[in-house]
């Protein structure tokens, strides 16, 4: 086991854990920023891309890696909010505006499947949530009036205040903002509030509750929406989440609470079924972002672009990057979407016959997610943790230190 | 009125037709998920596997079609087998999202396979039932169809024997009702566990032999994994008759909604029964219903 030692009670809320970490975090920021400089503008599109899906990586990660709800079914917000966004503009909405009511739409629906998914959890939500995904597809498959059906959809091109930004390096601009405001706005939400013992209380299984739906949860819920929609810092939402919840249970420590017991949560007077809503809400919102963005990254949009395929994508950017981590979820991100690329970079060494076929990029996105499940459960952010460890504590670092207990097979079937 | 009944009976049949595919490809994933708590994404990539190895058998070495089934079963339950005994087991004890996800890695690994060995177009084989159907008052139905509904009864049937009187089922169903006690009792749970899963390849190599033909064979195949997965929830996830009731059930609303629903719905309304059974009735239509342990 390895813990994190604190001296300050402060400590374990700071944005930084050292300043070496901060002087890196700007220093990636400024390399960021310099970038558009130094490679080809395709490369830059790429990385705007890159950037989208760090985002409705992100939102998926609010959701698995801080409440334990798995979502096989993501694609669908993302359609939603890509969809929703080229239709606002169609309207003639500015951008900015378009983009919050495309990610509001796109958290209402979030709202629609988070409600019943109080009542299901587990392998049962998962499957809820990939056949909403599919349902998705198919509305919008057939929904010709709105969506263009299976012939598509185009995109106007994006412009803030009278400012173009079609061309790659003002998109790429536009996206790494939205990135950085969405992650302040999680790092925000996650280091709100009190209640870290609840972390480390694992080890039950709560009873499934089904209640009404309470005053209260409305309002957290149409809080985190907002959150999700503007995209705007987050320590406001902490403020106002504290004086909802009066016992200091802020929302980043009680949606991990619920992760790690439901039942323990209760205990302590976390709304269980609100933090689910809200996780659900604030994840669909942002997602829906990351569609809107997308929307314009395609430039034109058909229902194929939102299989269950990219569902599973962002799943396996959550899980490489390592549950639970908002650094895991860019990793993931980065990886996951340079993957194809650098797979076609290294087919000219391949074998002839191998190269040409085009299953290859499938199986190596399942060898890659298969490694991870069974050697690096941890994922990508686990990696760099020991990484880290290893060179603080350089010569006394025991490879014990991260091992995993050896647990007997516990059923899970009757949650 | 009589031309109503029969365009019912027709249905009916259909769909009973249909839903028994539904209901083979579900009884091999609850055979799996009852035993080792996995619940197998990649069960419809087994089908692809069967589908594609007796298009191999039967077109380019021309074995005949009874051979080719018995070659495609031994092979895909060896098969599942080592899938179990050399990856899948390595998960045990870790949360069920794992399994989930190594499932999933696993089925993009055999369908990136089995794209890249036979590329991406559709084929067929002929069976012994090709192009022949039977009519009775009034009604037709294709003769592979009714080959599949009479094998998805007897895999059944066997299943059930095997359960109740060999000592290997018995110790696969005490294995499934606990591990730990199963194991402290002698039962090798390891290989118990690789067994099932070969059992689960049986049940999908006899499922993707016959459905191929209708189908063509194809990688989209996989994806009557997401209709029995429908079909698992209506019948009670976790309970083998209700694997069996909840595909035929599926299988007569696909037909029935596909006549009667405006266009399109018919490809939706499995996952819009999926979800409404899980809100309004979790431990669907057979399944037991347990409190939940605090």
């Amino acid at each position: 086991m390895r813990f994190d030692y604190y001296t300050q009670y402060r400590q374990g809320f700071a944005l930084f854990k050292s300043p070496v970490e901060r002087n890196l975090y700007a220093l990636l920021f400024f390399f960021l920023i310099a970038l558009p400089g130094l490679i080809t503008p395709f490369a830059l599109g790429e990385m705007a891309y890159v950037f989208i899906l760090c985002i409705a990586s992100l939102g998926l990660m609010t959701l698995t890696g801080f409440t334990g709800q798995v979502s096989l079914g993501h694609a669908a917000f993302v359609a939603i909010g890509a969809y929703g966004h080229a239709w606002f503009m169609s309207k003639g909405l500015p951008l900015p505006l378009s983009l919050i009511l495309a990610a509001g739409v796109s958290a209402s629906a979030g709202l629609l499947v988070g409600i019943p998914a109080i009542r299901v959890s587990g392998l049962y939500l998962a499957m809820v949530t990939m056949a909403f995904s599919i349902i998705v597809e198919q509305i919008i498959g057939h929904w010709n009036s709105v969506t263009g059906g299976f012939t598509g959809l185009a995109v106007s091109d994006p412009t803030i205040f009278g400012i173009a930004l079609g061309g790659p390096k003002a998109f790429y601009y536009f996206c790494l903002m939205a990135l950085i405001a969405v992650l302040l706005v999680l790092l925000n939400v996650l280091r709100s509030g009190v209640g870290r013992a609840l972390i480390g209380v694992r080890e039950s299984e709560a009873a499934s509750y089904a209640l009404g739906i309470p005053v209260e949860k409305m309002k957290v819920t149409a809080f985190a929406l907002s959150a999700g929609i503007t995209g705007l810092a987050g320590g406001l939402l902490a403020h106002h989440l504290k004086y909802l919840t009066p016992d200091g249970s802020g929302v980043g420590r009680a949606l991990i609470g619920v992760r790690e017991s439901e039942a323990a949560s209760y205990a302590l007077g976390i709304p269980v079924e609100k933090m689910k809503v809200t996780a659900f809400a604030l994840s669909a919102g942002i997602t829906g972002l990351a569609g809107g963005l997308l929307a314009h990254h395609l430039k034109y949009l058909t229902p194929d672009g939102f299989t269950l395929i990219l569902s599973l994508e962002l799943v396996l950017m959550v899980v490489i990057g390592g549950l639970g981590s908002l650094r895991g979820a860019v990793l993931g991100a980065v990886l996951i979407s340079l993957l194809p690329s650098a797979i076609s970079r290294i087919k000219p060494f391949l074998p002839e016959g191998l190269a040409k076929q085009f299953g290859l990029e499938t199986f190596i996105f399942g060898l890659v997610l298969a490694f991870f499940v069974l050697f690096e459960p941890m994922g990508l952010n686990g990696r760099w943790i020991k990484l880290r460890t290893l060179l603080e504590s350089f010569p006394i670092y025991r490879q014990d230190t991260f091992k995993r207990n050896k647990r007997y097979m516990k059923s899970e079937r009757y949650r | 009125m009589t031309e109503f009944l029969q365009t019912i009976a027709q249905l009916t049949i259909n769909g009973i037709a249909v839903g028994a595919i539904y209901a083979l490809v579900a009884l091999g994933i609850v055979l799996i998920y009852k035993a080792t708590e996995v619940l197998n994404f990649a069960h419809g990539d087994l089908l692809v596997v069967a589908a594609f190895s007796a298009w191999s058998l039967i077109t380019l070495w021309h074995l005949p079609f009874w051979l080719a089934l018995l070659c495609v079963v031994l092979g895909v339950a060896l098969f599942s087998y080592l899938l179990d005994a050399f990856i899948i087991r390595r998960i045990a004890g870790q949360p069920q999202f794992s399994g989930v996800m190594l499932t999933i890695a696993l089925a993009f690994m055999i369908r990136g396979a089995v794209s890249m060995i036979f590329g991406p177009e559709s084929r067929n084989y002929p069976t012994p039932w090709t192009n022949q159907s039977t009519h009775l008052f009034g009604l037709s139905i294709a003769n592979l169809q009714l080959v599949i509904l009479g094998t998805s009864m007897a895999v059944t049937l066997v299943l059930y024997l095997f359960f109740k009187m060999t000592r290997v089922g018995v110790a696969m169903q005490a294995s499934s009702q606990n591990q730990l006690a199963a194991y402290l009792n002698g039962v090798p749970v390891k290989r118990i566990n690789s067994l099932v899963w070969a059992l689960g390849g049986v049940t999908a190599a006899f499922a993707g032999v016959l459905l191929a033909p209708i189908t063509l064979v194809d990688i989209s195949l996989w994806f009557v994994t997401l209709k029995a997965l429908s079909a698992l929830v209506l019948g009670g996830f976790g309970s083998i008759p209700g694997a069996i009731v909840g595909g035929l059930l599926i299988g007569l609303i696909e037909q029935y909604v596909g006549v009667y629903m405006p266009d399109g719905t018919k490809d939706i309304v499995a996952y819009l029964v999926l979800i409404a059974v899980l809100i309004v009735r979790p431990h669907g239509l057979l399944g037991e219903a347990h409190g939940r342990r605090v």
